[in-house]
């Protein structure tokens, strides 16, 4: 790893630096304190009734026998909830014509999916509530499901919500150029078909909340295991109507996040208002089964897409074409518009095209609801690009890598705006290319290829880039009227011993950011690790801000932390300098001493310093007031900071079983700045992994009825340490030029590249065949289908 | 309904507990609800994800596939109890070191199984780790982390 050479942190700087986490410790000796993991005195325990169908009126509910259950305190129906909750309407101001329908915590009327709750046992204990919700009866007609994206949008096709008129929730085309014409005089064409199943999640904790009404005060307390403190303040303030200053959100320990806990989910408002019907702390945490029915899902994309490259090997022109399913609403509070639009808006951006044109649709279908999750679009998007840019080198017989290379923005041509519509100052993407190919040793690997063919092995060799736009800012969200805060905020307090705490409003479910972030400002205010500590998740007493999606923590939180250092820093030697005589730009601070700058001379303690401003200002010139406490925060006044990279795969196909092997993996990515290269790498390679689980073998399988096929741990795949790849990483370094920090997101970057690369491996693997994959996951009978359907001709 | 209970006797992390159970209660709840050891968590309760691991007479078991009452007269570490024997200090030292959890949520369990691999002595290939951690399901990390903390640890006693 090469850092950057620009002086902005010294040799000796915590900034840049692979210190352990030092919150990691209790995680590792279990003693980590998850949402379920605190208890209340008289908690009491939900279950939920769920619809059995993926659509079904509800014509009533008999809930007298699960009343008289033992240990039954209540059973909740929807209207009840509807009654004191408001239900979510999740519609974006800033697309015209997106509509969606109310979707109430508990359905109220009709369910739309399999898995909407639709009532409440509330109970001692869980098992309790369990038992009593399988007597509670519920009067279904079982309705006709839609569950196919295209079927859900035919002429004709039955709307889900009358009132919507039709299942269409959004559309929208980009035109740059005339890329049908482009495409018609091109010198090679290609042309692929997509199909992104659907899959989940997953993190390991399931969705969990304990919630907690004091009818004297008024006030709510919500523990929860949720990336974002304030947005659930401010969602569970206005539903429920309480005034804001009595909402508390506190996010514990976090098992697992991945965007899918930055939604909001019916549940969860339900609890809320359970505590505050009943007067007491009440208790949900989903099963695996109900995670894998009603959290929010994702992807469940169909695209198809062309390319045109003239005589010379230029790519002019991409024409894509996007459809997918969001499930029966757009998901709260951030819409169900952004898989589509982020997949249409990034594809092509690595390359210097002139023509494009894209079109998104989004389909209500019976299926669960599709929220934010790692990546949001941008792996379809660059998967889509890299497998069409593969096919075209081979039809202009470039080798892929220097195909990339010559049809790369030039740099001179940097800050542009792509035909897609992003808007970029700058990319690495040739430095990170030749990174790489250097790390993975490409030449070595394509002639290692070319003699295993002739043994019957098919090795394939991905290499694809990405860009990826991270830290969203007011820009984007501002506009589209959602509640969703873009700043991100820090306050650095010197305590009176000369330790320093900090409080953020980022929120760490393990990425490292809460480290880093204390790296940044025990940095600056020249403290060791071991004399800083960071608070974080709790709306009432962090500063405000969005928590952790985006792949923010660093871009906005870091940014945030080095502000309050600095500024805290100056106050620090401000007041040195009235008690040394002598004035701050003579100090500074290193090794928890105030010393003086030309020599590095001792002249005062940290902690010396703040007896005097906390115990002993009578011995201050008149008129200094000590402020050893600052709060700065951070919004950018761009709509994204704009990361990218390089990855690349070998893969190994068994063409007589379809099964596919990982052979290598390599990682070359410009995150900006890095902060702490031990937790940026594991960003990387845990996002890589979720990718390739994607990519091979998650899939959540619904029947045309809308009932999931897979709900449990033994039928839905995922990664697990035998099939996995070690992965080689080398970090390109360009300090954000919009940040002093410097810093980017990673969080999502490992995911996002390693989906289309996997694409390309495979796709390599099978070129000489004649066949290409066109279905993630790529099971290995669909690996085996498409094989013989290039054999058959 | 009333639910039916059952008396056992067992040895958690060496200190004697008699409880009234119900028959039904699996042992991960147990450690749980009715001794307050929440170190073992819960990811899926059908026996896959390996986060409920716990040591069962010597045996890395998973905790949800094994009902309270069936644990009756046995001796169980939980991972607070490996903890504080500091049986296992090295091996979490090399997690911290690592960087080979990021939620925490599945490291309990991987810290069990990784435990019993390494009780059996010599320096086990990054294979044989991959494998032997093949019924712990991780989300986070990728597992590469884990793998080094293990395969360091195993290192570092055969020296």
């Amino acid at each position: 790893m090469s850092a950057p050479d620009d002086g902005a942190f010294g040799p000796d700087s915590l900034v840049g630096k692979g210190v352990a986490r030092p919150n990691v410790r209790r995680l590792i000796h279990g003693r980590g304190r998850y949402t379920d993991d605190i208890d209340a005195k008289g908690a009491l325990h939900v279950a939920f009734v769920r619809s059995p169908y993926g659509h079904a009126r509800i014509n009533g509910i008999d809930a007298g026998e699960a009343a008289a259950m033992p240990g039954v305190v209540r059973v909740v129906t929807g209207a009840e909830i509807a009654e004191i909750c408001e239900p979510m309407v999740s519609i974006a101001a800033h697309r015209p014509g997106h509509k969606s329908a109310p979707q109430y915590p508990l359905a109220v009327d009709l369910a739309c999916y399999q898995g909407e709750p639709v009532a409440a046992v509330v109970a001692a204990g869980r098992a309790e509530a369990e038992d009593a919700a399988e007597l509670v009866v519920v009067d279904w007609e079982d309705l006709p499901a839609v569950t196919d994206m295209e079927d859900a949008l035919a002429p004709g096709a039955a709307p889900i919500h009358p009132d919507l008129g039709d299942n269409l929730a959004f559309q929208h085309s980009i035109d740059t150029g005339d890329a049908a014409a482009a495409i018609a005089a091109a010198a090679h064409v290609v042309e692929h078909d997509f199909v992104f199943g659907r899959h989940t999640a997953v993190t390991l904790e399931g969705r969990a909340l304990l919630a907690d009404w004091d009818p004297v005060e008024e006030r709510l307390t919500v523990h929860q295991s949720h990336q974002s403190p304030y947005q659930m303040q401010d969602v569970y303030s206005r539903h429920l109507g309480i005034p804001e200053h009595r909402v508390q959100v506190i996010t514990p320990d976090i098992g697992g996040g991945f965007g899918l806990k930055i939604n909001v989910h019916g549940e969860e408002l339900a609890v809320a208002a359970i505590a505050k019907m009943l007067g007491r702390p009440v208790k949900y945490t989903a099963d695996r089964l109900e995670s894998f029915l009603a959290d929010c899902q994702t992807r469940d994309h169909r695209a198809t897409a062309k390319m045109g490259v003239d005589a010379d090997g230029r790519i002019t022109a991409m024409d894509f074409d996007n459809i997918l399913s969001c499930g029966p609403y757009t998901a709260y509070i951030r819409f169900g518009l952004a898989e589509g639009m982020m997949a249409i808006s990034c594809a092509g951006a690595p390359y210097a095209l002139t023509d494009y044109h894209a079109r998104t649709r989004v389909a209500y279908v019976n299926k669960g609801i599709v929220g934010m999750f790692r990546g949001v679009g941008v792996p379809v998007g660059a998967a889509v690009t890299e497998v069409l840019v593969d096919q075209a080198a081979a039809k202009a017989g470039i080798d892929p890598v220097e195909f990339r290379r010559m049809n790369y923005h030039p740099q001179e041509a940097f800050p542009l705006t792509t035909v897609s519509g992003y808007a970029m100052r700058r990319l690495s993407l040739d430095r990170c290319l030749e990174a790489c190919t250097r790390i993975m040793d490409y030449g070595a690997l394509r002639a290692e290829q070319k003699s295993m063919r002739e043994r019957n092995v098919w090795r394939g060799i991905g290499v694809a880039n990405f860009v990826e736009a991270a830290a969203y800012g007011p820009v984007y969200y501002g506009p589209s009227g959602a509640r969703v805060s873009t700043q991100d905020g820090c306050t650095v307090k010197l305590e009176p011993s000369g330790v320093v705490r900090c409080m953020t409003s980022v929120t760490d479910q393990g990425q490292g950011t809460l480290t880093a972030i204390a790296q940044i400002v025990a940095d600056q205010l020249g403290v060791r690790m071991d004399d800083i500590d960071v608070i974080s998740g709790d709306s009432a007493t962090t500063p405000y801000g969005g928590g952790a999606w985006a792949s923010r923590g660093m871009a906005m939180g870091g940014e945030a932390a080095l502000q309050a250092g600095k500024a805290l820093k100056q106050n620090v030697l401000e007041l040195a300098s009235s008690i040394l005589q002598t004035t701050p730009e003579a100090l500074t601070l290193k090794d928890g001493e105030i010393r003086d700058a030309a020599t590095g001379e001792a002249r005062m303690g940290l902690a010396e310093l703040a007896k005097v401003g906390y115990f002993r200002q009578d011995t201050l010139p008149a008129g200094i007031q000590p402020e050893l406490m600052v709060t700065r925060h951070h919004v950018p006044n761009t709509p994204y900071y704009v990361g990218c990279g390089v990855q690349g795969a070998h893969v190994e196909v068994d063409i007589d079983t379809g099964f596919i092997k990982l052979l290598g993996w390599w990682v070359a990515d410009d995150c900006g700045r890095v902060i702490n290269p031990l937790m940026v790498d594991e960003q990387i390679r845990g996002g890589v992994i979720q990718g390739i689980g994607n990519t091979l073998y998650e899939h959540l399988i619904y029947d045309e009825d809308g009932q999931v096929q897979n709900a449990t741990l033994a039928d839905y795949l995922l990664p697990m340490a035998g099939e996995m790849p070690d992965i080689v990483i080398e970090h390109v370094e360009t300090p954000l030029p919009e940040t002093e920090l410097g810093a980017n997101g990673i969080g999502e970057s490992g995911t996002i590249g390693s989906i289309a690369t996997l694409w390309c491996a495979v796709n390599d693997a099978l070129r000489p065949l004649g066949a290409q994959v066109t279905e993630q996951p790529f099971t290995p009978e669909h690996v085996l289908d498409v094989i013989a359907k290039a054999k058959a001709g | 309904m009333t639910e039916d209970t059952a008396e056992i006797s067992l040895t958690v992390n060496g200190e004697p507990v008699s409880r009234s159970v119900p028959v039904r209660r699996h042992l991960t709840d147990f450690l749980r609800i009715d001794l307050g050891l929440t170190g073992s968590h819960l990811g899926c309760e059908h026996g896959v994800c390996g986060a409920c691991t716990v040591r069962v007479d010597g045996v890395a078991v998973r905790g949800c596939l094994m009902l309270a009452v069936q644990a009756d007269g046995a001796e169980i570490v939980t991972i607070e109890g490996l903890s504080q024997s500091a049986e296992v200090a090295d091996l979490q030292r090399a997690f911290e070191e690592c960087n080979a959890a990021q939620c925490g949520f599945c490291t309990p369990g991987m810290v069990m199984t990784a435990a019993e691999l390494l009780a059996g002595g010599g320096v086990p290939s990054r294979e044989d780790i991959r494998d032997h951690l093949s019924g712990n399901l991780c989300r986070c990390t990728g597992y590469q982390a884990i793998v080094d903390a293990v395969e360091s640890t195993a290192r570092e006693r055969a020296s």
